[in-house]
């Protein structure tokens, strides 16, 4: 198990339903050869999810604050039992809160800005700037003025 | 058959309704939506207020037109299977959303072939009107502009995750908190 571990990184990929987790699909290719995890808000994700690398967690943000107490402990939970090598987050809060855990453990962190966010960068993705290892944003003109990287875009 | 969604988070009657009195003077076309956590009544198109995955993307595939409000996913899976999408952006002032991003997305997306902007139910008509008119046919959007910005993101991404172990990870995060 530890040496397929050190050859093969763990890999959770983190995001909410909807609009992030279609981008974060767009995204799995990266992922090829490594053991990755999902962890997602949206139960019926096992439709077209391994149910068994499937993890999923309270949908919550800042004005949802019981849920975001849920959230942090699921996704605490999540991280701390599945000790990840690489977490990558297309948000939102989830997203953020897992790479803040996952920082804890060492893990190497990426949250990738939405898309949706064509003027200015979304509040995970501010939060996650001086915590992530690298914060891109999928708009040129949104890096430049944030500090972000720009690599390239979901569409 | 149109196929209507606005995701599952606030409710968005205004486009919801909207294609409802469309829909009253075009009883020949099956319109289903995903309405989310509306409260309202319609009489002339189906709703459902949540479906999972497959079923999702089952109505999707089988739609010739896809309405929705301007979120990625609706735009994204479009793009993926070439429809014609109409986006309605939601807006803050209204209580459909938090903030007016969607606004921002629909400006940006509008570029899309796929894609029409409507900003308020009598637009929406229009672009209805318009799409009925002929007959659905859209230009898709062009394969080769996308590899442009979706394989150097994976690349990126794929570096990242096979990128050599950080040495000492303990130290730097505690290194990292005397600072802060």
């Amino acid at each position: 198990m530890l040496t397929s571990r050190s050859k093969k990184p763990v890999v959770l990929a983190v995001s909410s339903g909807g609009g992030h987790w279609v981008q974060m699909r767009r995204l799995v290719p990266a992922f090829q050869g490594a053991e990755v995890h999902f962890a997602t808000t949206d139960a019926s994700a096992a439709d077209v999810i391994d149910p068994t690398r499937l993890h999923v967690y309270p949908d919550a943000n800042k004005e949802t604050p019981l849920r975001l107490a849920l959230c942090v402990l699921r996704i605490a939970w999540i991280v701390f039992l599945l000790r990840p090598q690489v977490v990558v987050s297309t948000g939102a809060a989830g997203g953020f809160l897992a790479i803040r855990l996952a920082r804890l453990i060492g893990a190497r962190t990426m949250f990738i800005d939405s898309i949706a966010n064509a003027r200015k960068l979304s509040v995970s993705a501010q939060l996650s700037m001086g915590v992530a290892d690298r914060v891109l944003s999928q708009w040129p003109g949104v890096a430049d003025l944030t500090g972000a990287e720009y690599r390239g875009a979901v569409i | 058959m149109i196929f209507a969604t606005v995701g599952t988070q606030l409710p968005f009657d205004r486009l919801l309704l909207g294609l409802d009195t469309w829909a009253a003077n075009n009883p020949h076309l099956s319109i289903l939506a995903q309405s989310g956590v509306s409260e309202s009544q319609f009489s002339h198109i189906r709703t459902v207020s949540h479906m999972g995955q497959a079923a999702f993307q089952e109505h999707f595939e089988q739609a010739r037109l896809i309405v929705g409000h301007a979120g990625m996913g609706t735009i994204l899976c479009a793009a993926e299977l070439g429809k014609p999408v109409i986006l309605m952006p939601r807006r803050a002032e209204f209580g459909e959303h938090r903030n007016d991003h969607q606004q921002d997305t629909a400006d940006e997306m509008s570029r899309l072939s796929n894609v029409t902007v409507a900003a308020d139910q009598q637009a929406l008509h229009r672009a209805l009107d318009q799409a009925v008119a002929s007959d659905f046919n859209v230009a898709t959007a062009s394969a080769a502009d996308e590899a442009d910005t979706l394989a150097p993101l994976i690349e990126t991404i794929r570096d990242f995750v096979w990128a050599p172990e950080r040495a000492e990870p303990q130290r730097r995060f505690l290194l990292r908190r005397k600072l802060a």
